[in-house]
């Protein structure tokens, strides 16, 4: 069989993406073990537990951190939401409500923003067809290449006292995405809800979002309240952007995990709680503020005695001819329990005090010159020391601990050449501030990002979609140096290319 | 950081203190009626359309029920009621102008704007002023009537006349003697007896207004587009132009009356139940005359 330059066969290597997507699978958390030279050890612990969509994210942001092999298995079983069901409701087109989708365009926010309501009085189950229901699928069987240079290995292979090396890994084959089951719609005029079923490529299933919203309250659309498990309001919507691949299928500042912090939280990932929100009739004007349950959107995680809060609002402008412009501003401020009650020395889950916070905060926009958008953001950072350095349960600080902070960002370019033709690109940034030990590496962590691709939709109805991707991603993170010198670090390159067909019905 | 993290707390709590009291304010409505039914943000739009960018936009907004050609034909068009504007015809609902006549742009574009209430037409409020022109632009293009014909001569709307209860009962003597009951019911439910075989002028079934609902109108909210409705009627439907029949202040007391069948908290509706309250035996019914002409 021919073999790559790594020499590895390919029957091998599909062993391997098999292999890496069950790492994938695992829930890993990054952990700092400070020893007693005040060196810093950073590792990974597997939980068990089912996957869900937030802890594939952290693994990926952990796996980076920790130069882990790099799992292979994309993350568009997290992606939604473009919604035929809606399409085929209304008899709108997908690009009514979308860009291209799942990105929605300014008209789709304002249905969203109204309970997915065209508010002529036609949104009620009961001005619909009994045979309507409103469900849509989106699976994404694809090929896909991933590679991760500098991965440990044992030196000779299957002997673990051989040593370990640094390898570049590269796997490839054909894959499935996971599978969204999305139901949403309006339960009675201003009452709706939505039940999204997501299931990763190994069939294990969570709810990655469920709730029920209120709608326009005292006939103002200032006023709406949803509670439940929801996407946090942010302006530039992870959840119905425009990448899937491994590598390029989140953002590296909505998941980042500063080395060493305790923080499970990820801006991107869909949390618990509820929300009150409002926008203007054509929703440029927007407002969201929430109150939400510490448990970064799982359920039964424990964390169910603290709360955090979240914040946005958004303006957009007349373009004119360039388009609908927008600009918005957010802070999420979260705190986490640093001591628990135990038994038998367990933690005993809700049992949380003494709460240390965190919070992200930063601008982000949406702008058009007409074919061409850009989706800028930035964001600071910060994780008290008592998180940042992951600190005992109820020790005093660590010699040497403070708070972590960062910053991140990326811009986001999409060139529409028509309504089913699009080109994107992003660039990523995180730059670590200060890090939760002052005598980690200033720059361990950071990490940088590329990503370009593009999506065609042959056809263009209302009743389903597909659409045939093509994305490479390749990004760099500074990992601590496992075979050099104490205190190092290297850069560890990992990379992704995507061929997709991602449909929808 | 927890002290600054709790004064940026407080500041986020007071804005959205702030904000919903603003948005309490803003959600008072005028006459009862839900936000789209102020009509004051129905502004003016002076910008030229783009044929070429229209056209771009119609597809992705428009085709899929008024079809790529504009006939009305889109791939969703067999499964909507009532059926989208055909725009090779260039008969629109929607005017200020005479029956019979092309609207202005800008009464197309605040048809785009506004949408149509019991209708898959949408309010598109988020677009832009220049996508409107563009798509109003495309539109023209579907009929020549737009390149052979000018738009009518807007209606002008005299100022409204105060609401007293001799203006609502000269309003609803009119209705009865229009015979308005005879399709939008008695009661204004929409259920009279020539409801059930009303057609559009593409011989598709067509339901008269219901005003018991107290939904916005089809062609706007406000009681100057009531008023409106009147005068222009609208074409392509039985709803036919009273503009011979009706004059000056005689619109105005219709208005007044055809409020009361909402059952919204207007004016009118406050007036004529406090008068109903002690006249109500006054009144004859609605309907068809007691001898049977």
């Amino acid at each position: 069989m021919r073999s790559t330059k790594q020499g590895y066969s390919t029957p091998q290597l599909l062993v391997c993406a098999l292999l890496a997507s069950v790492t994938a699978t695992t829930p890993a958390h990054a952990t700092v073990t400070r020893h007693g030279d005040s060196t810093v050890t950073l590792q990974s612990t597997a939980t068990s537990g089912r996957r869900t969509a937030n802890d594939a994210s952290r693994a990926y942001m952990a796996s980076i951190q920790n130069g882990e092999p790099r799992a292979t298995a994309s993350y568009a079983a997290t992606r939604v939401k473009k919604i035929p069901a809606f399409a085929r409701k209304y008899g709108l087109r997908c690009s009514a409500c979308h860009t291209v989708w799942p990105e929605l365009n300014s008209f789709g926010q304002q249905f969203r923003d109204n309970g997915y309501q065209l508010r002529n009085e036609r949104d009620s189950p009961i001005a619909q067809n009994n045979a309507y229901f409103p469900m849509t699928i989106r699976v994404t069987p694809q090929f896909h290449v991933e590679r991760g240079t500098r991965q440990l290995v044992d030196a000779t292979p299957g002997d673990a006292e051989s040593g370990q090396v640094e390898r570049t890994l590269t796997s490839h084959g054909f894959d499935l995405s996971g599978i969204d089951i999305w139901t949403a719609g309006t339960l009675w005029k201003n009452v709706s809800f939505v039940v999204l079923l997501s299931g990763d490529n190994l069939g294990s299933f969570g709810f990655e979002a469920m709730h029920v919203r209120f709608d326009n309250l005292g006939d103002s659309p200032w006023l709406n309240l949803k509670v439940g498990k929801f996407e946090l309001d942010n302006l530039v919507s992870e959840k119905r952007f425009l990448f899937l691949s491994g590598n390029g299928g989140s953002y590296q500042s909505y998941h980042f995990v500063a080395p060493g912090s305790s923080v499970d939280f990820g801006i991107g990932d869909n949390q618990i709680g509820a929300e009150l929100s409002g926008h203007s009739l054509n929703s440029y004007t927007r407002y969201s503020a929430a109150v939400l349950t510490s448990s970064d959107g799982d359920p039964g995680s424990g964390n169910f005695s603290s709360y955090d809060a979240n914040l946005n609002l958004s303006q957009a402008f007349d373009g004119g001819k360039l388009g609908v412009e927008r600009i918005g501003a957010f802070a999420y401020l979260g705190e986490r329990p640093n001591t628990y009650q135990t038994s038998g020395g367990e933690q005993i889950p809700g049992s949380g005090s003494n709460r240390k916070m965190f919070y992200r905060a930063g601008l982000a926009g949406d702008f058009f010159l007409h074919r061409l958008e850009f989706l800028p953001l930035y964001m600071h950072a910060n994780d008290n020391a008592y998180l940042a350095s992951g600190a005992d349960n109820g020790a005093p600080l660590p010699i040497g601990a403070r708070d972590a902070s960062w910053n991140g960002g990326f811009l986001e370019t999409h060139y529409y050449i028509n309504q089913q033709l699009v080109l994107l690109q992003r660039v990523e940034a995180v730059r670590m501030q200060n890090q939760g030990f002052t005598d980690l590496p200033h720059n361990l962590g950071n990490v940088d990002a590329y990503t370009f691709g593009t999506r065609w939709y042959p056809f263009m109805f209302s009743r389903a979609g597909l659409a045939l991707h093509g994305e490479y991603s390749l990004a760099k993170t500074v990992s601590p140096g496992q075979l050099e010198t104490e205190g190092s670090t290297i850069n560890i390159w990992t990379s992704s290319l995507l061929f997709a067909f991602d449909f929808d019905f | 950081m927890s002290r600054v993290a709790r004064h940026i707390t407080s500041i986020a709590a007071l804005s959205v203190v702030a904000l919903l009291t603003a948005a309490a304010g803003r959600a008072q409505t005028v006459h009862g009626l839900p936000r789209e039914g102020r009509g004051a943000d129905i502004k003016a739009n002076t910008h030229v359309g783009r044929v070429a960018i229209g056209k771009e936009e119609y597809k992705r907004y428009c085709a899929g029920c008024h079809g790529d050609r504009g006939d009305g034909i889109g791939e969703n068009t067999q499964w909507i009621d009532p059926k989208p504007r055909d725009f090779t015809q260039a008969v629109f609902k929607c005017r200020s102008t005479p029956s019979g006549t092309l609207p202005t742009d800008q009464d197309v574009i605040n048809t785009i704007r506004r949408g149509i209430v019991n209708s898959n037409m949408p309010q598109w409020r988020p677009l832009p002023d220049q996508m409107e022109a563009d798509l109003l632009a495309y539109i023209k293009t579907f009929s020549p009537r737009w390149t052979s014909e000018k738009p009518g001569t807007p209606f002008v709307i005299p100022p409204e006349t105060p609401v007293t209860t001799e203006s609502i009962l000269a309003g609803r003597a009119m209705f009865q003697k229009f015979e308005c009951w005879k399709c939008h019911g008695a009661d204004g439910r929409g259920d009279g007896p020539s409801a059930s075989s009303l057609t559009d002028s593409k011989d598709q079934p067509i339901h008269p207004y219901d005003f018991t609902t107290g939904t916005r109108f089809k062609c706007g909210t406000t009681n100057a587009d009531l008023y409106r409705i009147f005068m222009t009627g609208l074409d392509g439907t039985p709803m036919a132009s009273f503009a011979d029949n009706i004059k000056g202040d005689q619109g105005w007391d219709l208005v007044h009356y055809l409020r009361t069948l909402q059952p919204l908290r207007t004016p009118e509706t406050i007036l004529w139940k406090t008068w109903l309250a002690t006249h109500a035996a006054e009144l004859k019914p609605i309907g068809p005359p007691a001898d049977g002409r």
